[in-house]
């Protein structure tokens, strides 16, 4: 993986001294919380219900051992012993103080580490296929070029003040793996018919209020061009893009508003005196970040193993993660293996201290130390040979992290929701639990097979709600009560495409019914090996919004009534303002 | 005072705001040192161009090439930050610089605070008036928040990997 030069070092460097001096500042009451609040935000730096929230950057998911042993440390350190992995591949933290942020990043950049951009209106953190370099269906790499991208994007002067928030998503297989179509810029990393390497480039896909799916601006933007094009798209963006309305300022507003094609003749006007500039890349750039993704040293191998085949036969649940959380790997003898976030009664994508220190160890021992964190809130190591694979599962079974549930219902991908965030309607993670308790039956669940279930605390969409084969958001109503809104047929990957809602929302305690309908119907209607989007896409939302509002609900309001409550808040923070 | 090229200076421009009720066209306009409204330079061109001296300033939503012809005529352009969240003056600042052709004082004016005078040197201004309610020699301190850059810009017209050699993964290379 890549490695800091004293460059990267020293940028990381001057960001902590200049951070811990922000923060003297804001505690000295020389700045007003008002001017503090974009610059703590372009660190990561949010005010909660309860506490600061930090988001920690994971460039494209990657980290090592090393890196996830200091995450393990913040959480004993700095907050309650554990932390929580984000549908954008970094990891946040929420329970901390002000005065302790610029200590954490310290800590964080003595392993390489930062918080930089990971909010604010700017360019976030690149993110990428968490197969990247083993999948089998992979094209190129996307792993130098993502790593170029966070070089490129870090500091970036002109665009530092967005209209709004931005994120790049990089994939470079046949299959997206990096949700490209839901990013104010997707790359797909491809070659052409000479080759060549160069970049697809979708522009103006996004969730939150309004999700688009991104239209293509570019076919093929040669790999030495790539750079200068974003930075069109990006100053295209930063004159012409929505400041009066925050619900309209992101790019897919602008897109939509001028048109792919009038928007990409403004692109393609301001790249034409750019283009070949200086911030072309280089072929000797593109080496130097490419040779720290170079294969580690497999082991030449056999894809078959007896003793593998054997104690799969013997054993139910080790044949079960198998066949979940285990994926193919280019190189013979290896697998791919999907370390599941989502046990049921734990909140989606929560890791404990210990958890992590175990990840580590693991990864030490069985993947080259280096750990990927996906878009849906697991983890993956991804080098592991096959005959490691009982040893494995049977010691991350000791920490809960063989749930085998990949692509499975329970999987369920959540934001933290209204026990944290401020701008949350819904308890996303408590409905979580709820929902992955009324579900945990395994054979009913692989039974229903492939199916994605997304969880958003508001129409921010954190947790992807639209791109949800079964899509859950928080909605805020008149009489503040907590509504929940359910829609159907999001996908992700090459058929992207976003859920439509079924009708009126409903109650916390209502939802699992709703999904168990949902099902029903799918049950009753599904050809064989048919997926339940297939269905959806199938026969329509008729069938399903029938079913799903035929009857009453009969839920025990009382009994469930505060059975999924969270510790309230143990110590008064200074400057904490509720829901600001 | 102000920020310029790096220190503390006096400066003796002043800044003609328009007031609501006012027109660019019947706008007065004061003797002296005096920045202007881009749409009032447009009204009073010809009077306003005899002067000795002259500025101009844009407000983040106008565009730079409206002044292309213009260019050489200016002892000072600035840039005027209405909320230190607007970056548009950003993109104006490197138009200005990169594809307008100006090489004069191009000054950031509004709501102009410490915290964003690293990345607006780099876009191209050399000259920062800094919020009155806040300490200037502060603000010069902004300057210096960072030793080292990634990407090219106006001050810096080649990025780090043209600029310096890199290395590479030495273990890879070792193997």
């Amino acid at each position: 993986m890549y490695r800091y030069d004293e460059y990267d070092q020293q940028i990381v460097n001057d960001r902590v001294k200049q951070y811990r001096d922000q923060v003297r500042r804001r505690l000295s009451g020389e700045l007003a919380e008002e001017e503090f609040r974009p610059l703590r935000l372009q660190n990561g730096l949010y005010m909660q219900i309860h506490a600061y929230m930090l988001r920690i950057a994971v460039p494209y998911g990657l980290i090592s051992s090393k890196q996830m042993r200091m995450f393990a440390h913040i959480a004993r350190k700095y907050d309650r012993g554990y932390g929580h992995f984000t549908t954008r591949q970094n990891i946040q933290f929420n329970w901390l103080k002000l005065e302790d942020t610029p200590d954490i990043l310290a800590d964080l950049a003595s392993v390489e580490m930062h918080a930089i951009q990971t909010s604010g209106n700017c360019v976030r953190n690149i993110t990428s296929d968490e197969y990247a370099g083993v999948a089998r269906d992979e094209v190129v790499d996307p792993r130098p070029y993502a790593e170029i991208l966070r070089q490129w994007s870090t500091f970036h002067p002109e665009f530092a003040y967005l209209p709004r928030k931005f994120k790049i998503a990089v994939s470079g297989g046949k299959e997206d793996r990096a949700a490209i179509y839901a990013h104010d810029i997707g790359l797909s990393v491809t070659k052409n018919a000479q080759g060549e390497v160069g970049f697809r480039v979708l522009v103006g896909g996004g969730l939150g209020r309004t999700p688009i799916i991104g239209c293509e601006i570019c076919e093929f933007v040669p790999w030495q061009h790539i750079l200068t094009y974003v930075e069109s798209i990006l100053r295209v963006y930063n004159q012409y893009g929505r400041r009066d309305n925050i619900y309209k300022a992101r790019i897919k507003i602008l897109v939509k508003a001028l048109g792919i094609d009038e928007f990409r003749q403004q692109v393609e006007a301001d790249w034409a005196d750019i283009k070949n500039g200086p911030g072309t890349l280089t072929a000797e750039e593109v080496t130097r970040v490419a040779s720290f993704f170079t294969d580690p040293a497999y082991e030449t191998l056999d894809d078959h193993d007896s003793k593998l085949n054997e104690f799969k036969a013997d054993n139910r649940p080790f044949s079960n993660w198998m066949l979940r959380n285990v994926k193919p790997h280019r190189v013979p003898g290896y697998a791919i293996v999907v370390l599941s976030l989502k046990k049921p009664g734990s909140a989606p994508g929560d890791a404990t201290a210990e958890q992590m220190d175990a990840v580590a160890d693991l990864a030490e021992r069985y993947s080259f130390g280096e750990v990927r964190i996906t878009h849906q809130q697991n983890l993956v190591l991804a080098d592991v040979r096959q005959k490691d694979l009982i040893r494995l599962w049977q010691e991350a079974s000791a920490y809960g992290l063989t749930a085998p549930n990949i692509g499975l219902l329970t999987d369920i991908i959540s934001c933290p929701g209204a026990d944290f965030c401020t701008l949350a309607n819904a308890r996303s993670i408590p409905l979580a639990k709820l929902i992955a308790e009324r579900f945990e039956d395994l054979d009913f669940q692989h039974d229903i097979g492939e199916i994605t279930l997304n969880m958003s605390g508001c129409v921010n969409a954190c947790g992807q709600h639209h791109i949800g084969n079964i899509g859950v958001t928080g909605v805020e109503k008149k009489d503040h009560g907590e509504w929940y809104q359910v829609s159907i047929g999001g996908a992700e990957g090459n058929d992207s495409s976003i859920g439509k809602i079924i009708g009126p929302s409903f109650t916390f305690n209502q939802v699992p019914e709703v999904i168990d309908r949902l099902l029903q119907v799918y049950l009753r209607e599904r050809t064989e090996a048919e997926r339940f989007i297939d269905t959806v896409r199938r026969i329509g939302h008729a069938p399903f919004k029938e079913h799903v509002y035929a009857s009453d609900f009969a839920v025990a309001e009382e009994e469930a009534a505060g059975k999924h409550e969270v510790a309230p808040a143990q110590y008064a923070l200074p400057y904490y303002s509720p829901r600001f | 005072m102000i920020i310029k090229n790096n220190a503390i200076v006096a400066d003796d421009w002043a800044v003609l705001r328009l007031n609501e009720q006012d027109s660019a066209e019947s706008a007065m306009i004061p003797e002296g040192r005096v920045i202007v409204p881009l749409q009032v330079w447009l009204k009073h061109r010809d009077v306003l161009q005899k002067r000795a001296e002259i500025g101009v300033w844009l407000a983040s939503d106008e565009r730079p090439e409206t002044l292309k012809e213009d260019i050489g005529k200016f002892s000072v352009i600035a840039i005027d930050f209405p909320k230190f969240s607007d970056g548009r003056g950003y993109s104006i600042a490197y138009n200005l610089r990169a594809r307008c052709g100006y090489a004069g004082e191009l000054r950031a004016i509004g709501d102009v605070l410490r915290d964003q005078l690293f990345y607006m040197q780099r876009v191209g201004f050399d000259a920062f008036v800094p919020r009155p309610d806040r300490s200037i020699e502060d603000a010069l301190k902004g300057l210096t928040d960072f030793s080292e850059v990634y990407q090219t810009s106006i001050n810096s017209k080649l990025p780090l990997f043209r600029r310096v050699q890199r290395k590479g993964n030495t273990a890879a290379n070792a193997a």
